[in-house]
């Protein structure tokens, strides 16, 4: 059954701007979600040079037996993560189209935004949240 | 706005650097939207990057697209050139105010954009409509370029 937990958002120094739980997820406080966030980010850097792949830009899909993780990075250095079921279809490209297009609508244009600062635009969660129930709407997780 | 800024700041220069500065700070949110929306990649040189500007840029932001025109021989320098600028519709620089770019915002948005992907480069007018010329232009100059901020590559 697929299904959206979770979405962070990285600034482009590896600090967590942005998280934001969609189910009930095991206790992780948000000093431990903040380490997470930096690490994945100094991993996502060492893994684009480690590659022996040419081009390579970082990692996109870390496969697990309870979740998907699927990281998106911008041309400008933000990353977007979204944890996912396993086998969750078109993550990536909900994350690039719509989840972008929220960020860059919601976020970047709320004048009261400093950029790489923490997100607390409510537009921008109120929006997401409609994204998602469509999303799992659609998949029939919820009616 | 333009006019608010004369009458804040009162010298020609000021409100054209001002103008620049709000430029940028417009650019370093635009080039997201820009790249979200436009489904863009990388782009392979600066030409690119310049024909980029001229057509989806500013077809997107502006709705009137500009030509790109006069490179110098190594491909770091050329001129964007607005035909149609619909920021001058319906504007008319008095005589005392002659020294005014008044559309030196788009410089600042143009400069700002392009450094968040890592592109330094300078832009100014060099050519206004609203000074009696036939066209606009900008000329757009490279002055360096990382392919990537971080990691930091340290072998090159």
């Amino acid at each position: 059954m697929p299904a959206i937990y979770a979405l962070y958002v990285i600034n482009k120094s590896g600090g967590l701007i942005y998280n934001k739980e969609f189910v009930v997820m095991a206790s992780n406080n948000l000093n431990d979600t903040l380490r997470l966030a930096s690490i994945w980010h100094s991993l996502h850097a060492i893994a684009a040079q480690l590659s022996p792949a040419p081009g390579c830009t970082g990692i996109e899909l870390l496969q697990a037996d309870t979740f998907d993780l699927h990281c998106f990075q911008t041309l400008t250095g933000t990353k977007m993560l979204m944890v996912v079921e396993p086998n969750t279809p078109d993550v990536d490209i909900l994350l690039k189209d719509t989840i972008y297009d929220l960020y860059c609508d919601f976020v970047l244009k709320n004048p009261f935004y400093e950029v790489e600062m923490p997100i607390r635009c409510e537009l921008f969660d109120l929006n997401l949240f409609q994204t998602i129930n469509n999303v799992h709407r659609r998949w029939g997780l919820i009616h | 706005m333009v006019r608010q800024l004369i009458a804040d700041l009162e010298d020609v220069n000021e409100v054209n650097k001002q103008l620049d500065t709000m430029g940028y700070n417009i650019g370093i949110r635009l080039i997201d939207e820009f790249l979200a929306k436009s489904k863009t990649g990388k782009c392979i040189d600066f030409r690119d990057t310049a024909d980029k500007i001229a057509k989806v840029g500013f077809k997107m932001f502006l709705n009137t697209s500009a030509a790109v025109a006069n490179w110098n021989s190594e491909s770091t320098e050329c001129s964007l050139i607005l035909e149609d600028n619909p920021l001058t519709d319906f504007v008319e620089l008095p005589e005392n105010y002659s020294g005014l770019i008044y559309c030196n915002v788009l410089c600042g948005v143009i400069r700002g954009a392009l450094e968040m992907v890592n592109i330094t480069v300078s832009c100014s007018f060099v050519k206004d409509v609203l000074r009696g010329d036939d066209v606009s232009e900008l000329r757009l100059k490279l002055l360096s370029q990382m392919h990537e901020t971080y990691p930091y590559r340290d072998d090159d």
